[in-house]
């Protein structure tokens, strides 16, 4: 930790150095996508090009990203200041290798989305504007990755809402507009608590900047004092809403499985995992103190986000909503990282993040594919898909095992991590939680598999005997574009299951980057802090 | 002056908490649009309230002389007043729509993503 103030001379509170040209990469995410989104908006009436052009965006995307996190990793921490006022008082972009991978990943599975979306997303779902809202929705994800200003890191948390809501109520069916109420008000709220946060975290400090903060609060004598300790509270509970964590995670279930599937495909993914990412950052990089102060708060928060998790996808028979409490039980195992707090943990729920981004999507992407086949969500009306497509149900077993935390799939070794640290920081429970609903996790989703793949037909079919010819519309299943997304995702499942090094040691990085912030405050300050 | 304005916000907070409570969905996008001003209030109060002092610096200067109003906290609000002015809006045609495909603005009949009578999963083959 940064131990002395920085001092900044009033007069050279300008940046008039040019900025490197690598360095315009950590704006590059947010540029692409703004622009390309305005331009997708203005073409929205011709269908054909929207597909092309924004599936060719979003591949710049993952250019764009993973050049910065090559920047990022060859020069440490970089920083970009808007409008060449020097922090504290400009904003700035900041990129660590947390942030840097986080966009990464988030543009990978936006770009999958992309791809699943041109065959899945019918003509009037692309005039309503599915690319632009995607495009747009990617605008808010990176910039609230890539920010290093807490107010900053509100508005992009706005952005990627209005986005989603653009996204969620396309198709306006009935059943849409009901989730989306719910969606949109409790967001809201969650929200708002987050700016009433903000606002007395300001007053506190008279600054916003991430990193001029966690240095003064460093420096504070009481750090666990009440009116920070309320501020931390206030966060947590307005992150554990836009994470789905219990109590606050009842709008997740009744709004996931409304929309189109690619856009629950990309919710799942995405939005809660950043609201864990903002945990991270404001508990563990912001307010250490009042981490260690809340930390039974959140651990136990963790324990029972785990266990309502997985004992609600056992209670569901829709595919989707089933789903929707894994994604809920995924939070909890990335809580319990925050709350033991210790690299290794950080590190642990990084790597989960990094998981459950990609699983979350694969299944979702997957079950869209269970339906075109089996004509259906509802697990009593499916079955038999065995037999009509082999290696499809490989690899939903694939993605079983994954998101089960099970060897050796990608959700094992940040399990392992996890529990490993939970236990060496003397919290069993967290540990024993951890495996309780992995445990859970392979029942329900086994479940799954057992019914649509394994028996011979939908319930009701007497054994032994085929399906009954079901009324499905295979037309989509036949071009690349399904299976495509389906398949990349699969092969990242299994190349971070069996080679986990390279992650291992990005989120290792990632976490000691924000358990120790001296190299993220040098960057901000530029060499002074 | 920030006494009378910290019980000001207090009063609109408890309003906004009380109206969204309820379960009729109008009421509770009017506690919605209460609970944002008084969240405006608070940033607002948050940078100290100064009175007719304008944040205005001489020109040899690098530091105001004497304590001015603070602007920073005028464009935090400005921001915060866009964005939930625009979801409000929002959230006001939803709600409409809603209420002209569901038939109803209470939440609790809102059930159509989340059925009364939902089956439990099959139990065996």
């Amino acid at each position: 930790m940064a131990g002395s103030s920085v001092s900044v001379d009033y007069s050279e509170a300008m940046a008039t150095a040019p900025v490197a040209s690598g360095d315009w990469l950590v704006i590059a995410p947010i540029l692409i996508t703004m622009l390309g989104g305005a331009v997708c908006l203005m073409l929205r009436k011709n269908t054909d090009i929207q597909a092309k052009m924004g599936i060719a965006l979003l591949g710049l995307l993952v250019l764009a990203s993973l050049g910065l996190l090559i920047r990022v990793l060859d020069h440490g921490v970089i920083t970009m200041v808007m409008g060449s006022w020097l922090p504290p008082f400009g904003i700035a972009l900041t990129a660590d290798a947390l942030g840097a991978t986080l966009t990464l990943i988030g543009a990978i599975v936006a770009f999958c989305a992309g791809v699943y979306g041109a065959s899945t997303v019918d003509n009037t779902g692309r005039r309503y504007g599915f690319y632009p809202f995607l495009l747009l929705l990617m605008t808010g994800v990176s910039g609230a990755f890539l920010t290093a200003d807490i107010f900053n890191l509100y508005v992009w948390f706005e952005v990627l809402l209005i986005s989603s809501y653009g996204l969620l109520v396309l198709g306006n069916d009935r059943i849409q507009l009901d989730g989306a109420v719910k969606y949109g008000v409790l967001n809201l709220v969650g929200t708002n608590l987050f700016l009433i946060a903000t606002g007395l975290l300001y007053g506190i400090f008279g600054t916003l900047n991430m990193a001029d903060i966690a240095i003064k609060v460093a420096e504070l004598e009481n750090p666990a004092s009440g009116t920070l300790a309320t501020v931390a509270a206030l966060y947590f509970l307005a992150f554990a809403m836009k994470a789905a964590a219990f109590p606050v995670n009842f709008w997740l279930p009744a709004s996931y499985h409304t929309p189109n599937i690619v856009v629950s495909a990309v919710f799942a993914g995405l939005l809660t995992k950043v609201g864990v990412y903002a945990l991270i950052r404001v508990f563990v990089l912001i307010l250490p103190e009042s981490r260690i102060f809340m930390a039974d708060v959140i651990g136990w928060v963790a324990i029972v986000t785990l266990l309502t998790g997985a004992i609600g996808a056992l209670a569901q028979s829709e595919v989707r909503r089933l789903l929707g409490y894994l994604v809920i039980a995924g939070i909890g195992s990335m809580l319990a990282g925050v709350a033991v707090g210790s690299v290794l943990a950080v590190s642990g729920a990084i790597f989960y993040a990094v998981h459950s981004i990609i699983v979350m999507t694969a299944l979702y992407m997957a079950s869209g594919i269970l339906n075109l086949m089996g004509g259906s969500y509802d697990l009593r009306k499916l079955g038999g898909l065995y037999q009509k497509n082999v290696a499809f149900a490989g690899v939903f077993l694939v993605l079983v095992f994954a998101v089960s935390g099970l060897p050796p799939f990608s959700g094992f070794w940040p399990k392992v991590i996890l529990v490993d640290a939970a236990f060496q920081d003397g919290r069993a429970w967290l540990g024993a939680a951890i495996l309780i609903s992995g445990f859970l996790t392979t029942l329900a989703m086994g479940r799954v598999w057992i019914f649509a793949f394994w028996r011979g037909g939908p319930e009701g079919t007497p054994d032994g005997q085929t399906a009954p010819s079901v009324v499905a519309d295979t037309s989509q299943l036949t071009g690349a574009a399904v299976w495509l997304p389906l398949g990349i995702l699969t092969a990242l499942i299994i190349y971070f299951g069996l080679q986990p090094e390279w992650m291992l040691e990005l989120s290792t990085q990632g976490a000691s980057g924000v358990v120790d912030p001296l190299g993220y405050v040098r960057s901000v300050f530029g060499g002074e802090g | 002056m920030e006494t009378g304005v910290a019980i000001l916000i207090g009063l609109f907070f408890a309003v906004a908490v009380y109206l969204m409570l309820s379960k009729q969905l109008v009421r509770m996008l009017l506690g919605i649009a209460i609970l944002g001003n008084a969240v405006n209030m608070l940033i607002f109060t948050n940078g100290r309230l100064t009175r007719e002092v304008p944040p205005l610096i001489p020109e040899h200067l690098y530091v105001p002389e004497v304590a001015t109003a603070n602007p920073l906290p005028q464009a935090l609000v400005l921001t915060a007043i866009v964005i939930s002015f625009s979801f409000f809006a929002f959230l006001l045609v939803l709600a409409f729509r809603a209420y002209q495909e569901l038939g109803t603005d209470e939440v609790n009949r809102m059930r159509v993503a989340e059925p009364e009578n939902d089956q439990t999963p099959p139990q065996g083959y």
